[in-house]
Protein backbone atom coordinates (compact mmCIF):
# COMPACT_ATOMS: atom_id res chain seq x y z
CA UNK A 1 0.00 0.00 0.00
CA UNK A 2 1.35 3.42 -0.45
CA UNK A 3 1.56 5.31 2.57
CA UNK A 4 2.06 8.49 0.91
CA UNK A 5 -1.34 9.26 0.07
CA UNK A 6 -1.69 9.77 3.98
CA UNK A 7 0.14 13.15 2.97
CA UNK A 8 -3.27 14.46 1.11
CA UNK A 9 -5.00 14.22 4.89
CA UNK A 10 -3.28 17.14 6.42
CA UNK A 11 -6.48 18.45 8.22
CA UNK A 12 -7.19 14.94 9.61
CA UNK A 13 -3.93 14.26 10.65
CA UNK A 14 -3.68 17.28 12.95
CA UNK A 15 -6.54 17.10 14.43
CA UNK A 16 -6.06 13.06 15.15
CA UNK A 17 -2.25 14.52 16.34
CA UNK A 18 -3.80 16.71 18.81
CA UNK A 19 -6.49 14.54 19.66
CA UNK A 20 -3.65 11.78 20.86
CA UNK A 21 -1.65 14.43 22.48
CA UNK A 22 -4.11 15.49 24.78
CA UNK A 23 -5.29 12.43 25.12
CA UNK A 24 -2.12 11.23 26.15
CA UNK A 25 -1.51 14.60 28.35
CA UNK A 26 -4.48 13.61 30.28
CA UNK A 27 -3.73 10.38 31.06
CA UNK A 28 -0.50 10.92 32.62
CA UNK A 29 -0.19 14.18 33.55
CA UNK A 30 -1.07 14.72 37.54
CA UNK A 31 -4.03 15.57 39.09
CA UNK A 32 -2.67 19.24 39.17
CA UNK A 33 -1.76 19.53 35.72
CA UNK A 34 -4.63 18.15 34.35
CA UNK A 35 -6.37 21.50 35.21
CA UNK A 36 -4.36 22.65 31.96
CA UNK A 37 -5.84 20.25 29.56
CA UNK A 38 -8.53 23.16 28.27
CA UNK A 39 -5.42 25.43 27.67
CA UNK A 40 -3.39 23.27 26.11
CA UNK A 41 -6.00 21.87 23.63
CA UNK A 42 -6.65 25.28 22.87
CA UNK A 43 -3.74 26.50 22.18
CA UNK A 44 -2.64 23.07 20.29
CA UNK A 45 -6.05 24.04 18.17
CA UNK A 46 -4.70 27.49 17.47
CA UNK A 47 -2.15 26.39 16.26
CA UNK A 48 -3.61 22.98 13.89
CA UNK A 49 -6.29 26.06 12.80
CA UNK A 50 -3.52 28.10 11.26
CA UNK A 51 -1.27 25.27 9.68
CA UNK A 52 -4.15 23.95 8.03
CA UNK A 53 -4.79 27.47 6.48
CA UNK A 54 -1.51 27.44 5.39
CA UNK A 55 -1.61 23.50 4.08
CA UNK A 56 -0.99 22.89 0.50
CA UNK A 57 -4.49 24.01 -1.93
CA UNK A 58 -3.07 21.30 -4.38
CA UNK A 59 -6.11 18.91 -5.20
CA UNK A 60 -5.42 15.52 -4.04
CA UNK A 61 -7.31 12.54 -3.86
CA UNK A 62 -6.38 9.49 -2.29
CA UNK A 63 -7.52 5.70 -2.28
CA UNK A 64 -9.50 6.11 -5.08
CA UNK A 65 -10.73 9.20 -5.23
CA UNK A 66 -12.47 8.18 -2.15
CA UNK A 67 -11.46 11.86 -0.25
CA UNK A 68 -10.19 14.21 -1.88
CA UNK A 69 -8.52 17.17 -0.90
CA UNK A 70 -9.02 20.61 -2.93
CA UNK A 71 -9.54 24.25 -1.89
CA UNK A 72 -13.12 24.46 -0.93
CA UNK A 73 -12.81 21.40 1.42
CA UNK A 74 -9.66 23.34 2.99
CA UNK A 75 -11.85 26.57 3.16
CA UNK A 76 -14.44 24.81 4.88
CA UNK A 77 -12.23 22.89 7.24
CA UNK A 78 -10.57 26.11 7.92
CA UNK A 79 -13.91 27.82 8.86
CA UNK A 80 -14.98 25.02 11.26
CA UNK A 81 -12.03 25.23 13.04
CA UNK A 82 -12.57 28.93 14.06
CA UNK A 83 -16.04 28.25 15.04
CA UNK A 84 -14.09 24.76 17.63
CA UNK A 85 -11.15 27.10 18.77
CA UNK A 86 -14.35 29.84 19.86
CA UNK A 87 -16.29 26.42 21.36
CA UNK A 88 -12.82 26.09 22.86
CA UNK A 89 -12.23 29.66 24.36
CA UNK A 90 -15.86 29.62 25.39
CA UNK A 91 -15.96 26.33 26.88
CA UNK A 92 -12.63 27.19 29.18
CA UNK A 93 -14.89 28.74 32.02
CA UNK A 94 -17.26 25.37 31.97
CA UNK A 95 -14.84 22.98 32.29
CA UNK A 96 -13.24 24.59 34.83
CA UNK A 97 -15.96 24.08 37.53
CA UNK A 98 -15.41 21.31 40.30
CA UNK A 99 -17.58 18.65 38.84
CA UNK A 100 -15.79 18.33 35.71
CA UNK A 101 -12.31 17.40 37.00
CA UNK A 102 -12.56 14.31 36.42
CA UNK A 103 -13.79 14.19 33.04
CA UNK A 104 -12.13 17.67 31.33
CA UNK A 105 -9.68 15.87 29.51
CA UNK A 106 -12.76 13.71 27.92
CA UNK A 107 -15.10 16.50 26.59
CA UNK A 108 -11.91 17.96 25.04
CA UNK A 109 -11.42 14.47 23.01
CA UNK A 110 -14.58 13.42 22.25
CA UNK A 111 -14.90 17.09 20.48
CA UNK A 112 -12.18 16.45 18.68
CA UNK A 113 -12.99 12.83 17.61
CA UNK A 114 -16.62 14.32 16.08
CA UNK A 115 -14.43 17.00 14.38
CA UNK A 116 -12.57 14.35 12.47
CA UNK A 117 -15.28 12.52 11.25
CA UNK A 118 -16.79 15.86 10.15
CA UNK A 119 -13.13 16.70 7.90
CA UNK A 120 -13.85 13.22 6.77
CA UNK A 121 -17.61 13.69 5.81
CA UNK A 122 -16.38 17.14 3.90
CA UNK A 123 -13.64 15.56 2.18
CA UNK A 124 -15.51 12.43 1.65
CA UNK A 125 -16.67 11.59 -2.34
CA UNK A 126 -17.70 7.71 -1.77
CA UNK A 127 -20.66 6.94 0.22
CA UNK A 128 -18.98 4.20 2.49
CA UNK A 129 -16.99 7.24 3.43
CA UNK A 130 -19.48 9.51 4.14
CA UNK A 131 -21.26 7.63 6.32
CA UNK A 132 -18.63 6.69 8.09
CA UNK A 133 -17.19 10.19 8.51
CA UNK A 134 -21.27 10.68 9.71
CA UNK A 135 -21.17 8.20 12.62
CA UNK A 136 -17.80 9.18 13.49
CA UNK A 137 -19.45 12.82 13.88
CA UNK A 138 -22.49 11.93 15.34
CA UNK A 139 -21.82 9.12 18.30
CA UNK A 140 -19.29 10.84 19.94
CA UNK A 141 -21.76 13.78 19.93
CA UNK A 142 -24.20 11.59 21.78
CA UNK A 143 -21.79 11.01 24.63
CA UNK A 144 -20.65 14.66 24.75
CA UNK A 145 -24.77 16.17 25.07
CA UNK A 146 -24.96 13.18 28.17
CA UNK A 147 -22.17 15.34 29.46
CA UNK A 148 -23.65 16.92 32.09
CA UNK A 149 -24.23 13.41 34.36
CA UNK A 150 -25.81 15.40 37.63
CA UNK A 151 -28.28 16.99 35.45
CA UNK A 152 -31.30 14.85 34.67
CA UNK A 153 -32.04 16.74 31.32
CA UNK A 154 -28.61 16.81 29.85
CA UNK A 155 -29.36 12.27 30.00
CA UNK A 156 -32.99 13.02 28.53
CA UNK A 157 -31.55 15.26 25.59
CA UNK A 158 -28.87 12.20 24.93
CA UNK A 159 -31.56 9.83 24.54
CA UNK A 160 -33.91 11.50 23.20
CA UNK A 161 -30.30 12.71 20.43
CA UNK A 162 -29.12 9.19 20.17
CA UNK A 163 -32.72 7.44 19.35
CA UNK A 164 -33.31 9.88 16.49
CA UNK A 165 -29.64 9.95 15.44
CA UNK A 166 -29.73 6.17 14.98
CA UNK A 167 -33.02 6.11 13.16
CA UNK A 168 -31.68 9.00 10.54
CA UNK A 169 -28.60 6.88 10.12
CA UNK A 170 -31.23 4.05 9.26
CA UNK A 171 -33.29 5.57 6.93
CA UNK A 172 -30.33 6.65 5.10
CA UNK A 173 -28.61 3.50 5.01
CA UNK A 174 -32.01 2.34 3.70
CA UNK A 175 -32.04 4.92 0.74
CA UNK A 176 -28.01 4.45 0.49
CA UNK A 177 -28.71 0.49 -0.40
CA UNK A 178 -31.45 1.54 -2.89
CA UNK A 179 -28.63 4.30 -4.71
CA UNK A 180 -26.31 1.01 -4.93
CA UNK A 181 -29.31 -0.82 -6.79
CA UNK A 182 -29.13 1.38 -9.24
CA UNK A 183 -25.81 2.71 -9.35
CA UNK A 184 -24.36 -0.03 -11.45
CA UNK A 185 -22.01 -1.55 -8.29
CA UNK A 186 -20.15 1.34 -7.14
CA UNK A 187 -20.35 4.02 -4.55
CA UNK A 188 -18.27 6.72 -5.83
CA UNK A 189 -20.55 9.91 -5.92
CA UNK A 190 -19.03 10.55 -10.14
CA UNK A 191 -20.46 6.37 -10.42
CA UNK A 192 -23.59 7.07 -9.37
CA UNK A 193 -23.93 10.70 -11.16
CA UNK A 194 -23.14 8.85 -14.45
CA UNK A 195 -25.69 5.92 -13.43
CA UNK A 196 -28.28 8.77 -12.63
CA UNK A 197 -28.11 10.92 -15.62
CA UNK A 198 -27.47 7.44 -18.05
CA UNK A 199 -30.63 6.20 -16.83
CA UNK A 200 -34.39 7.01 -17.13
CA UNK A 201 -36.27 8.47 -13.85
CA UNK A 202 -37.45 5.72 -11.41
CA UNK A 203 -39.53 5.08 -8.67
CA UNK A 204 -36.56 3.53 -7.10
CA UNK A 205 -34.48 6.45 -7.79
CA UNK A 206 -37.30 8.91 -6.12
CA UNK A 207 -37.39 6.56 -3.07
CA UNK A 208 -33.80 6.64 -2.52
CA UNK A 209 -33.16 10.40 -2.75
CA UNK A 210 -36.32 10.80 -0.31
CA UNK A 211 -35.17 8.62 2.03
CA UNK A 212 -31.28 9.90 1.46
CA UNK A 213 -32.77 13.53 2.05
CA UNK A 214 -34.63 12.32 5.28
CA UNK A 215 -31.42 10.69 6.59
CA UNK A 216 -29.51 14.30 6.39
CA UNK A 217 -32.60 16.30 6.76
CA UNK A 218 -32.60 14.82 10.37
CA UNK A 219 -28.76 15.77 11.33
CA UNK A 220 -29.38 19.35 9.57
CA UNK A 221 -32.76 19.99 11.66
CA UNK A 222 -34.64 20.56 8.13
CA UNK A 223 -38.17 20.81 9.00
CA UNK A 224 -40.53 17.15 8.93
CA UNK A 225 -37.01 16.28 11.31
CA UNK A 226 -36.49 18.37 13.34
CA UNK A 227 -38.47 17.23 16.65
CA UNK A 228 -35.12 16.55 18.39
CA UNK A 229 -33.71 19.72 17.65
CA UNK A 230 -35.50 22.00 20.46
CA UNK A 231 -35.23 19.38 23.68
CA UNK A 232 -31.73 18.56 22.55
CA UNK A 233 -30.33 21.77 22.83
CA UNK A 234 -32.20 23.02 25.98
CA UNK A 235 -30.59 19.73 27.63
CA UNK A 236 -26.84 19.70 26.24
CA UNK A 237 -24.59 21.39 28.66
CA UNK A 238 -24.44 24.90 26.66
CA UNK A 239 -21.01 24.65 25.15
CA UNK A 240 -21.71 21.54 23.26
CA UNK A 241 -25.69 23.12 21.90
CA UNK A 242 -23.12 25.76 20.43
CA UNK A 243 -20.82 23.03 18.82
CA UNK A 244 -24.01 21.16 17.40
CA UNK A 245 -25.35 24.33 16.15
CA UNK A 246 -22.87 25.35 14.14
CA UNK A 247 -20.00 22.90 13.29
CA UNK A 248 -22.58 20.13 12.74
CA UNK A 249 -24.53 22.14 10.51
CA UNK A 250 -22.33 23.28 8.76
CA UNK A 251 -20.14 20.50 7.65
CA UNK A 252 -23.53 18.29 7.25
CA UNK A 253 -24.79 21.06 4.96
CA UNK A 254 -21.68 21.09 3.04
CA UNK A 255 -21.68 17.00 2.41
CA UNK A 256 -25.42 17.58 1.58
CA UNK A 257 -24.78 19.70 -1.31
CA UNK A 258 -22.02 17.99 -2.45
CA UNK A 259 -23.97 14.52 -2.75
CA UNK A 260 -27.44 16.04 -4.21
CA UNK A 261 -25.46 18.37 -6.73
CA UNK A 262 -22.57 15.58 -7.49
CA UNK A 263 -23.97 12.41 -7.17
CA UNK A 264 -27.57 13.38 -7.69
CA UNK A 265 -27.22 15.98 -9.98
CA UNK A 266 -29.04 15.23 -12.50
CA UNK A 267 -32.06 14.38 -11.15
CA UNK A 268 -32.04 18.13 -10.04
CA UNK A 269 -35.01 19.61 -12.42
CA UNK A 270 -37.33 16.15 -11.96
CA UNK A 271 -36.95 15.25 -8.31
CA UNK A 272 -34.87 16.93 -5.54
CA UNK A 273 -35.41 20.39 -6.69
CA UNK A 274 -39.16 20.10 -6.08
CA UNK A 275 -38.78 17.91 -2.80
CA UNK A 276 -36.14 20.70 -1.58
CA UNK A 277 -38.39 23.53 -2.37
CA UNK A 278 -41.13 22.49 0.02
CA UNK A 279 -38.70 21.80 2.44
CA UNK A 280 -37.23 24.86 2.90
CA UNK A 281 -40.26 26.87 2.68
CA UNK A 282 -41.52 24.78 5.68
CA UNK A 283 -37.96 25.11 7.63
CA UNK A 284 -37.72 28.64 7.32
CA UNK A 285 -41.56 29.31 8.33
CA UNK A 286 -42.26 26.73 10.98
CA UNK A 287 -38.96 27.44 12.49
CA UNK A 288 -39.43 31.66 12.72
CA UNK A 289 -43.22 30.67 14.02
CA UNK A 290 -42.22 28.10 17.01
CA UNK A 291 -39.01 30.48 17.75
CA UNK A 292 -41.74 33.70 18.72
CA UNK A 293 -42.66 31.21 21.46
CA UNK A 294 -39.95 30.30 23.38
CA UNK A 295 -39.40 31.41 26.55
CA UNK A 296 -35.77 29.45 27.39
CA UNK A 297 -33.20 31.33 25.41
CA UNK A 298 -31.18 27.77 24.09
CA UNK A 299 -35.18 26.52 23.00
CA UNK A 300 -35.15 29.67 21.26
CA UNK A 301 -32.13 29.87 19.62
CA UNK A 302 -32.81 26.44 18.71
CA UNK A 303 -35.71 27.48 16.61
CA UNK A 304 -33.52 30.04 15.56
CA UNK A 305 -31.23 27.67 13.81
CA UNK A 306 -34.14 25.26 12.77
CA UNK A 307 -35.01 28.49 10.58
CA UNK A 308 -31.35 29.39 9.96
CA UNK A 309 -30.62 25.84 8.40
CA UNK A 310 -33.38 26.37 5.53
CA UNK A 311 -31.52 29.72 4.79
CA UNK A 312 -28.05 27.88 4.60
CA UNK A 313 -30.41 25.18 1.93
CA UNK A 314 -30.77 28.10 -0.29
CA UNK A 315 -27.18 27.98 -1.25
CA UNK A 316 -27.85 23.92 -2.06
CA UNK A 317 -31.22 24.79 -4.54
CA UNK A 318 -29.10 26.77 -6.52
CA UNK A 319 -26.85 24.24 -7.21
CA UNK A 320 -24.41 26.56 -8.81
CA UNK A 321 -20.49 27.49 -7.57
CA UNK A 322 -22.20 30.79 -6.58
CA UNK A 323 -24.38 28.67 -4.52
CA UNK A 324 -21.51 27.08 -3.03
CA UNK A 325 -19.42 30.28 -1.90
CA UNK A 326 -22.05 31.90 -0.94
CA UNK A 327 -23.46 28.81 1.70
CA UNK A 328 -19.79 28.63 2.81
CA UNK A 329 -20.11 32.36 3.22
CA UNK A 330 -23.06 32.22 5.18
CA UNK A 331 -21.82 29.16 7.30
CA UNK A 332 -18.84 31.77 8.49
CA UNK A 333 -21.16 34.77 8.98
CA UNK A 334 -23.89 31.97 11.03
CA UNK A 335 -20.67 30.76 13.32
CA UNK A 336 -19.39 34.35 14.38
CA UNK A 337 -23.38 35.52 15.14
CA UNK A 338 -24.50 32.14 16.73
CA UNK A 339 -21.72 30.93 18.90
CA UNK A 340 -21.45 35.39 19.83
CA UNK A 341 -25.07 34.67 21.43
CA UNK A 342 -24.18 31.50 22.57
CA UNK A 343 -21.18 32.86 24.41
CA UNK A 344 -23.37 35.63 26.36
CA UNK A 345 -26.30 32.84 27.19
CA UNK A 346 -23.21 30.81 28.71
CA UNK A 347 -21.49 33.39 30.44
CA UNK A 348 -24.67 34.55 31.98
CA UNK A 349 -25.80 30.65 32.92
CA UNK A 350 -22.34 30.09 34.17
CA UNK A 351 -22.43 32.99 36.69
CA UNK A 352 -25.97 32.77 37.78
CA UNK A 353 -27.89 29.57 36.36
CA UNK A 354 -30.33 31.96 34.68
CA UNK A 355 -31.65 30.56 31.10
CA UNK A 356 -35.35 32.24 30.19
CA UNK A 357 -35.68 35.49 28.22
CA UNK A 358 -37.09 37.24 31.30
CA UNK A 359 -34.17 36.93 33.06
CA UNK A 360 -32.64 39.20 30.28
CA UNK A 361 -34.59 42.33 31.19
CA UNK A 362 -32.89 45.53 32.06
CA UNK A 363 -29.12 43.45 31.19
CA UNK A 364 -27.84 46.62 30.03
CA UNK A 365 -27.86 48.61 33.34
CA UNK A 366 -26.01 45.49 34.90
CA UNK A 367 -23.80 44.29 31.70
CA UNK A 368 -23.96 46.72 29.33
CA UNK A 369 -21.09 44.71 27.25
CA UNK A 370 -22.79 41.61 27.45
CA UNK A 371 -26.10 43.19 26.42
CA UNK A 372 -24.07 44.99 23.81
CA UNK A 373 -22.30 41.27 22.39
CA UNK A 374 -25.90 40.06 22.62
CA UNK A 375 -27.55 43.14 20.68
CA UNK A 376 -24.99 42.25 18.16
CA UNK A 377 -25.87 39.04 17.55
CA UNK A 378 -29.49 39.35 17.60
CA UNK A 379 -28.92 42.13 14.56
CA UNK A 380 -26.49 39.75 12.57
CA UNK A 381 -28.71 36.76 12.55
CA UNK A 382 -31.82 38.94 12.03
CA UNK A 383 -29.88 40.61 8.59
CA UNK A 384 -29.80 44.00 9.78
CA UNK A 385 -27.48 45.89 7.12
CA UNK A 386 -24.20 46.89 8.71
CA UNK A 387 -23.54 43.60 10.12
CA UNK A 388 -22.02 40.53 8.50
CA UNK A 389 -25.26 38.63 8.19
CA UNK A 390 -26.91 41.41 6.34
CA UNK A 391 -24.04 40.28 3.16
CA UNK A 392 -24.83 36.89 3.72
CA UNK A 393 -28.13 37.12 3.35
CA UNK A 394 -27.88 38.85 -0.07
CA UNK A 395 -25.03 36.96 -1.20
CA UNK A 396 -27.17 33.32 -0.65
CA UNK A 397 -30.66 35.32 -2.36
CA UNK A 398 -28.13 36.08 -5.04
CA UNK A 399 -27.30 32.79 -5.91
CA UNK A 400 -30.57 31.62 -5.69
CA UNK A 401 -32.15 34.00 -8.46
CA UNK A 402 -29.28 33.12 -10.94
CA UNK A 403 -30.73 30.73 -12.81
CA UNK A 404 -33.83 33.41 -13.35
CA UNK A 405 -36.52 31.00 -12.44
CA UNK A 406 -39.76 32.28 -11.44
CA UNK A 407 -40.17 29.63 -8.81
CA UNK A 408 -37.09 30.03 -7.56
CA UNK A 409 -37.89 34.19 -7.07
CA UNK A 410 -40.80 33.41 -5.01
CA UNK A 411 -38.80 31.25 -2.89
CA UNK A 412 -36.71 34.10 -2.20
CA UNK A 413 -39.50 36.01 -1.50
CA UNK A 414 -41.01 33.76 0.60
CA UNK A 415 -37.75 33.54 2.37
CA UNK A 416 -37.67 37.12 2.70
CA UNK A 417 -41.19 37.70 4.06
CA UNK A 418 -39.81 35.20 7.05
CA UNK A 419 -36.75 37.30 7.50
CA UNK A 420 -38.95 40.13 8.50
CA UNK A 421 -40.30 37.74 10.78
CA UNK A 422 -37.62 36.93 12.10
CA UNK A 423 -36.87 40.42 12.63
CA UNK A 424 -39.74 40.22 15.34
CA UNK A 425 -38.35 37.42 17.55
CA UNK A 426 -34.55 38.46 17.75
CA UNK A 427 -35.50 42.22 18.59
CA UNK A 428 -38.04 40.64 21.34
CA UNK A 429 -34.56 39.58 23.11
CA UNK A 430 -33.36 43.12 22.35
CA UNK A 431 -36.34 44.94 23.98
CA UNK A 432 -35.86 43.03 27.03
CA UNK A 433 -32.71 43.76 27.88
CA UNK A 434 -32.53 47.60 26.79
CA UNK A 435 -36.28 48.68 27.03
CA UNK A 436 -37.85 46.64 29.22
CA UNK A 437 -37.98 49.23 32.83
CA UNK A 438 -37.67 46.82 35.38
CA UNK A 439 -34.69 46.42 37.04
CA UNK A 440 -32.34 44.10 36.17
CA UNK A 441 -32.51 40.42 37.02
CA UNK A 442 -29.20 39.26 36.76
CA UNK A 443 -26.59 40.79 38.89
CA UNK A 444 -23.37 43.17 37.62
CA UNK A 445 -20.52 40.60 37.16
CA UNK A 446 -17.36 40.94 35.46
CA UNK A 447 -16.98 37.24 33.29
CA UNK A 448 -14.17 35.53 32.94
CA UNK A 449 -11.01 36.40 30.70
CA UNK A 450 -12.02 33.28 28.08
CA UNK A 451 -15.54 34.32 27.89
CA UNK A 452 -14.51 37.99 26.87
CA UNK A 453 -11.65 37.34 24.84
CA UNK A 454 -14.22 34.71 22.82
CA UNK A 455 -16.90 37.26 22.73
CA UNK A 456 -14.45 40.03 21.59
CA UNK A 457 -13.79 37.56 18.60
CA UNK A 458 -17.50 36.93 18.02
CA UNK A 459 -17.74 40.65 17.78
CA UNK A 460 -15.36 41.61 15.63
CA UNK A 461 -16.25 38.79 13.35
CA UNK A 462 -20.28 40.28 13.11
CA UNK A 463 -18.75 43.74 12.58
CA UNK A 464 -16.21 42.82 9.91
CA UNK A 465 -16.57 39.99 7.79
CA UNK A 466 -19.41 41.68 6.38
CA UNK A 467 -17.36 44.32 5.09
CA UNK A 468 -14.15 42.41 4.09
CA UNK A 469 -14.49 41.25 0.49
CA UNK A 470 -11.77 39.44 0.04
CA UNK A 471 -13.10 36.98 2.30
CA UNK A 472 -15.85 36.30 -0.20
CA UNK A 473 -13.64 36.45 -3.26
CA UNK A 474 -11.38 33.88 -1.77
CA UNK A 475 -14.43 31.61 -1.61
CA UNK A 476 -16.13 31.88 -4.73
CA UNK A 477 -12.51 31.66 -6.03
CA UNK A 478 -12.68 27.73 -3.95
CA UNK A 479 -15.69 27.07 -5.46
CA UNK A 480 -14.78 27.88 -9.15
CA UNK A 481 -12.14 25.76 -9.03
CA UNK A 482 -14.11 22.74 -7.58
CA UNK A 483 -16.91 23.30 -9.94
CA UNK A 484 -15.31 21.56 -12.46
CA UNK A 485 -15.47 17.83 -10.28
CA UNK A 486 -18.56 19.04 -8.98
CA UNK A 487 -20.38 19.34 -11.99
CA UNK A 488 -18.56 16.58 -13.51
CA UNK A 489 -22.02 15.04 -14.70
CA UNK A 490 -23.01 17.39 -16.70
CA UNK A 491 -20.90 15.66 -19.51
CA UNK B 1 -33.76 -24.08 -6.62
CA UNK B 2 -32.82 -20.20 -7.22
CA UNK B 3 -34.74 -17.83 -5.89
CA UNK B 4 -35.32 -14.54 -7.34
CA UNK B 5 -33.95 -10.88 -5.84
CA UNK B 6 -37.63 -10.17 -4.63
CA UNK B 7 -37.28 -13.18 -2.00
CA UNK B 8 -34.84 -10.96 -0.65
CA UNK B 9 -36.33 -7.42 -0.97
CA UNK B 10 -39.88 -8.01 0.01
CA UNK B 11 -38.87 -9.25 3.38
CA UNK B 12 -35.94 -6.87 3.58
CA UNK B 13 -38.50 -3.76 3.45
CA UNK B 14 -41.39 -5.68 5.52
CA UNK B 15 -38.70 -5.93 8.16
CA UNK B 16 -37.72 -1.98 7.68
CA UNK B 17 -41.21 -1.15 7.82
CA UNK B 18 -41.65 -3.24 11.14
CA UNK B 19 -39.14 -1.18 12.75
CA UNK B 20 -40.54 2.10 11.83
CA UNK B 21 -43.49 1.13 13.23
CA UNK B 22 -41.63 -0.74 16.28
CA UNK B 23 -39.77 2.92 16.51
CA UNK B 24 -43.31 4.79 16.49
CA UNK B 25 -45.51 2.70 19.21
CA UNK B 26 -43.07 1.00 21.89
CA UNK B 27 -42.92 2.19 25.25
CA UNK B 28 -39.80 1.35 26.34
CA UNK B 29 -36.25 2.29 25.51
CA UNK B 30 -34.87 -1.27 24.68
CA UNK B 31 -37.79 -2.31 22.88
CA UNK B 32 -37.21 1.04 20.49
CA UNK B 33 -33.81 0.13 20.34
CA UNK B 34 -34.44 -3.12 19.07
CA UNK B 35 -36.92 -1.44 16.18
CA UNK B 36 -33.64 0.56 15.10
CA UNK B 37 -31.28 -3.03 14.64
CA UNK B 38 -34.40 -4.32 12.75
CA UNK B 39 -33.81 -1.01 10.44
CA UNK B 40 -30.24 -1.05 10.41
CA UNK B 41 -30.90 -4.78 9.64
CA UNK B 42 -32.83 -4.41 6.75
CA UNK B 43 -30.43 -1.92 5.05
CA UNK B 44 -28.02 -4.39 5.39
CA UNK B 45 -29.88 -7.25 3.66
CA UNK B 46 -30.78 -4.98 1.04
CA UNK B 47 -26.85 -4.09 0.41
CA UNK B 48 -26.11 -8.40 0.29
CA UNK B 49 -28.98 -9.27 -2.45
CA UNK B 50 -28.06 -6.48 -4.72
CA UNK B 51 -24.86 -7.52 -4.57
CA UNK B 52 -25.58 -11.13 -5.01
CA UNK B 53 -27.88 -10.12 -7.36
CA UNK B 54 -27.02 -7.18 -9.83
CA UNK B 55 -23.42 -6.79 -9.51
CA UNK B 56 -22.18 -10.35 -8.82
CA UNK B 57 -18.73 -10.14 -9.54
CA UNK B 58 -17.89 -6.90 -7.18
CA UNK B 59 -17.64 -7.17 -3.51
CA UNK B 60 -18.40 -3.40 -2.98
CA UNK B 61 -22.32 -3.90 -0.60
CA UNK B 62 -20.99 -6.87 1.06
CA UNK B 63 -17.76 -3.98 2.30
CA UNK B 64 -20.27 -1.71 2.71
CA UNK B 65 -22.62 -4.05 5.07
CA UNK B 66 -19.07 -5.46 6.73
CA UNK B 67 -18.71 -1.65 8.19
CA UNK B 68 -22.51 -0.67 8.34
CA UNK B 69 -22.46 -3.87 11.37
CA UNK B 70 -19.42 -2.58 12.87
CA UNK B 71 -21.23 1.12 12.89
CA UNK B 72 -24.42 -0.30 14.02
CA UNK B 73 -22.53 -1.78 17.02
CA UNK B 74 -21.17 1.42 18.07
CA UNK B 75 -24.60 3.30 18.12
CA UNK B 76 -26.15 0.03 19.79
CA UNK B 77 -23.32 0.51 22.77
CA UNK B 78 -23.57 4.06 23.04
CA UNK B 79 -27.57 3.77 23.28
CA UNK B 80 -27.42 1.08 25.94
CA UNK B 81 -25.24 3.60 28.14
CA UNK B 82 -27.53 6.36 28.06
CA UNK B 83 -30.21 3.85 28.42
CA UNK B 84 -28.35 2.54 31.43
CA UNK B 85 -27.91 6.94 32.84
CA UNK B 86 -31.66 7.40 32.38
CA UNK B 87 -32.72 4.16 34.27
CA UNK B 88 -30.60 5.16 36.89
CA UNK B 89 -31.91 8.55 36.76
CA UNK B 90 -35.90 7.68 36.84
CA UNK B 91 -35.16 4.26 37.54
CA UNK B 92 -37.34 2.75 34.47
CA UNK B 93 -36.79 2.89 30.43
CA UNK B 94 -40.77 3.94 30.04
CA UNK B 95 -40.49 6.68 27.34
CA UNK B 96 -43.86 8.20 29.38
CA UNK B 97 -41.67 8.98 32.21
CA UNK B 98 -39.01 11.14 29.96
CA UNK B 99 -40.97 13.78 29.21
CA UNK B 100 -39.38 17.07 31.46
CA UNK B 101 -38.17 18.64 28.13
CA UNK B 102 -41.07 20.00 26.18
CA UNK B 103 -42.26 22.93 24.87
Amino acid sequence: MDYSQFSAMIPELIVLGIFILVFLYDTFAGSGARKADGILTTVLFGLGTVAIFFAGTVPQECFGGMYVSNSITLALKSILNIGVFIVLIQSLKWTDSDDMTLRRGEFYELLLATLFGMYLMISARHFLLFVIGLETASLPLAALIAFNKKHYESTEAAAKYIMTAVFSSAVLMMGLSFVYGLSGGSLYYNDVAAAVAGGEMSGMLIVALTFVLAGIGFKLSLVPFHLWTADVYQGAPTSVTSYLSVISKGSAAFAFFVIFVQAFGAAYPEAWEWMLYGIIIITITVGNLFAIRQKNMKRFMAFSSVSQAGYIMLGVIAANSIGMASMLFYILVYIFSNLGAFGVIQAIENQSGKLSMGDYRGLHKSNPWLAFAMTLAMFSLAGIPPFAGFFSKILIFTSVTASNSMALYMLVLIALINTIISLYYYLLVVKAMWISPEEPVVPQFRSALSERVGLWICVAGIVFIGLLSPIYQLLTDASVADAAQLFAWLG
Amino acid sequence: MDLGILWYLVPSVLMFACGVYGFVTRKNLIAILISLELMLNAADLNFVAFNRYIFPGQMEGMIFTLFAIAIAAAETAIAIAIIINVYRAIGNTDINEIKKLKF
